[in-house]
């Protein structure tokens, strides 16, 4: 994955009604993004029904795609993409840090890693929610985005461990105390439900349906993102940038007309896909025993 | 006398006897030929507008066929006879059967002549010729012309067992098979002494049931007598399951077939409730209950059929020594450590399982503490950024949209 400034370099400024257009997300970040969410909405909607199994949608749904031994194999086949995505991103990190010994990933402003700055904003914003003081400014990455992109990749380790354990119980067993045995599922379905609560409700929310993105935010999608949302959204970034002299570089194209009704067409359904399995969960979590 | 004259008085004797016989054949033919010179018209009719014809043909070929006609119908002497005559009492020969039908459920003369069952009693066969309506691939369709009805099933609170039966697995063996031993409507009833399941003298009494069914599936029966639920029974207990409580009594399916599998679980569970609600808490459940993926654990995978026992028990399939061997029947390569997962474990039985209810409670907490945290965070968010959207639209003169 080449840096975010070489991936924006080259680029001529072009501009729709006079405005710039900046990257934010190289190609590889957003097929990953797209490989993600793809074989996380495949996993909770052959998950889920496995969880309500006794729910009456969940055994519509396991007839609709005949029987349980299919929903299965797409769990397990959704799995194991998800799986090489996250390979994929954790040997890009590795690659990043001590082949490219690449500054700024474990720390400063540009990196996902938590600092005491992510703590201030969380109580800034929190005061700001409620008319106590000032919008917090933000960087690179926000405090919410790091808690999304260490959500997941814990909620990885964590779901696709115990879900391998259950897939090759017998090779696990070899390892682990018997108990464990039974304690993965209760750690694989309550961390996928939360998994699943989670990305479509505070997720979706904060990044797509708030004010200031709705009805959503394509740039995980095109790559780039307006001057006026890059100012508002991520003020300090940009200053910093424009300190440094580094702004021209990542001017990017104007994202094509095709590229954002594509966009759309395939973030509309994820996010429709999304809310209509979270009305099913919490239909199902709350129903009447 | 010399050899030949005796030859002759014997050969003159014979004469006279098939003289004789000829005779007396001629004059009831002449009987039979007097009725059927009437009731051998096919259209004939009584004043209720009932068919009282007789097909000569038929009749002497049936069971029936040597009988003359004055045999049962014992009222008619002379030509012409009254319009109204006694019935026939069938019973005047078959006084056991009769006697076995006045202490059944078909007691009520009325509604269950003899006729209801055997047909015209003058097309009466013998009950393994096929045209006999009580050969066994018939009776079936026999006892279905009432209890295959909706209406009679209503009436006398019972279930309309025909369509069960016919689509069981004894119906399919009868009626596609043709197969003579599978169980018919009295291989496990009766025939004339039917008696209701509630009557202990009944074959589908509770406690009878086991030797019923074991009249064909002797070997079944023996295990089933070994394991707990067969003990239980010999010992009064009437809680415990007979072959129907399982198997149901009508519908029975082919143990292995999809449908059953489905729906076996919970007939266990109906009883064995807590042990239902924690393997609904599994994998095994979970995956099983939906449709299609049949293969997963039923209780009788692991806790065996007719044969149960407790875990106690070294022969039982549940018994630790067997458990490496029971759950490798399906997990290729299970060792000791395996077979320490609990199929029953409960997460939220503290004292049972503890390791496993600190995960599920950890888990909660998770769940619980981070939806709250922000579902509070976002919802004041979306309220503050709205509140600021507004303002900024009404500052810039627009409409507050």
């Amino acid at each position: 994955m080449p840096d975010i400034e070489q991936a924006a370099d080259g680029a001529s400024e072009k501009s729709r009604a006079g405005e710039r257009f900046f990257m934010r997300f190289t190609r590889a970040q957003r097929y990953l993004h797209a490989a993600l969410f793809t074989s996380f909405l495949g996993l909770a909607a052959t998950g889920l029904p496995l969880r309500f199994s006794e729910s009456v949608w969940a055994r519509g749904l396991a007839k609709g795609v005949g029987g349980f031994g299919a929903i299965l194999f797409f769990h397990k086949f959704c799995a194991v993409v998800l799986t090489l995505a996250f390979l994929i991103h954790v040997k890009d990190l590795i690659t990043r840090a001590f082949v490219h010994r690449e500054k700024g990933i474990f720390w400063g402003s540009t990196s996902m890693v938590a600092n005491w700055k992510d703590v201030k904003d969380l109580f800034g914003h929190l005061r700001w929610f409620v008319g106590l003081g000032p919008k917090p400014r933000f960087e690179r990455y926000a405090y919410w985005e790091k808690f999304d992109y260490w959500a997941v990749f814990w909620g990885m380790v964590v779901i696709g461990f115990s879900g391998y354990a259950m897939w090759f119980a017998p090779f696990f067993a070899h390892f682990l105390p018997g108990w464990a045995l039974n304690a993965v599922l209760v750690i694989h379905s309550e961390e996928g439900l939360l998994a699943i609560l989670f990305i479509f409700s505070i997720h979706f929310v904060n990044t797509h349906l708030r004010p200031d993105s709705f009805p959503m935010d394509m740039v995980i999608f095109t790559g780039v993102e307006s001057e006026e949302e890059f100012k508002h959204k991520r003020s300090l970034e940009y200053e910093r940038l424009k300190a440094q002299g580094k702004l021209e570089e990542r001017i990017a194209e104007a994202p094509g007309i095709w590229q954002i009704n594509f966009s759309k067409v395939v973030g509309y359904t994820a996010i429709a896909i999304g809310l209509i399995l979270l009305v099913l969960t919490l239909s199902a979590y709350f129903r009447p025993e | 006398m010399d050899r030949s004259l005796r030859m002759k008085s014997a050969s003159f004797r014979a004469f006279v006897l098939a003289a004789l016989l000829a005779a007396l054949t001629a004059l009831t033919a002449k009987a039979e030929t007097d009725c059927l010179s009437c009731h051998g018209d096919s259209g004939l009719q009584d004043a209720s507008g009932k068919s009282v014809s007789v097909d000569a043909h038929t009749f002497s070929a049936s069971l029936h066929g040597s009988l003359k006609c004055g045999d049962c119908h014992t009222a008619i002497k002379d030509y012409p006879h009254p319009d109204q005559i006694t019935p026939v009492e069938c019973k005047t020969c078959h006084a056991d059967q009769a006697a076995g039908l006045a202490g059944s459920v078909h007691s009520v003369k009325a509604e269950h002549p003899c006729t209801s069952c055997h047909g015209d009693a003058h097309s009466i066969f013998p009950k393994d010729d096929s045209r006999s309506a009580v050969y066994p691939l018939n009776v079936p369709r026999t006892c279905g012309a009432c209890h295959g009805s909706d209406a009679m099933a209503r009436k006398h609170g019972l279930p309309n067992v025909y369509p069960m039966y016919i689509d069981s697995i004894h119906g399919f063996a009868l009626s596609k098979e043709g197969l003579l031993v599978a169980a018919n409507c009295q291989s496990c009833h009766g025939s004339h002494h039917i008696l209701s399941h509630k009557d202990p003298q009944s074959p589908t009494y509770k406690t009878n049931i086991p030797h019923t069914c074991g009249s064909c599936h002797a070997g079944i029966t023996d295990d089933y007598m070994g394991g707990v639920h067969g003990k239980a029974i010999a010992a009064g207990d009437l809680k415990a399951p007979v072959c129907t409580d399982c198997h149901t009594a009508h519908a029975i399916l082919q143990p292995t077939a999809a449908a059953f599998r489905m729906q076996s679980t919970p007939i266990c569970g109906s009883c064995h409730k807590d042990k239902l609600s924690t393997y609904r808490d599994t994998f095994h459940s979970q995956l099983g209950a939906l449709g299609g993926y049949v293969e997963t654990a039923r209780c009788w995978d692991c806790h065996g059929a007719h044969d149960v026992l407790p875990a106690s028990d070294p022969r039982s399939p549940i018994a630790p020594a067997n458990l490496v061997a029971t759950c490798g029947k399906c997990h290729t390569g299970a060792n000791a450590s395996f077979v320490q997962y609990q199929p029953h474990a409960n997460a939220r039985n503290r004292k049972l399982n503890p390791a496993l209810y600190f995960v599920r409670l950890f888990m909660n907490l998770l769940l619980a503490g981070t939806l709250t945290f922000f579902v509070i965070h976002t919802l004041l968010w979306l309220i503050r950024s709205r509140y600021d959207q507004i303002k900024k639209k009404s500052a810039e003169g627009g409409e507050n949209a």
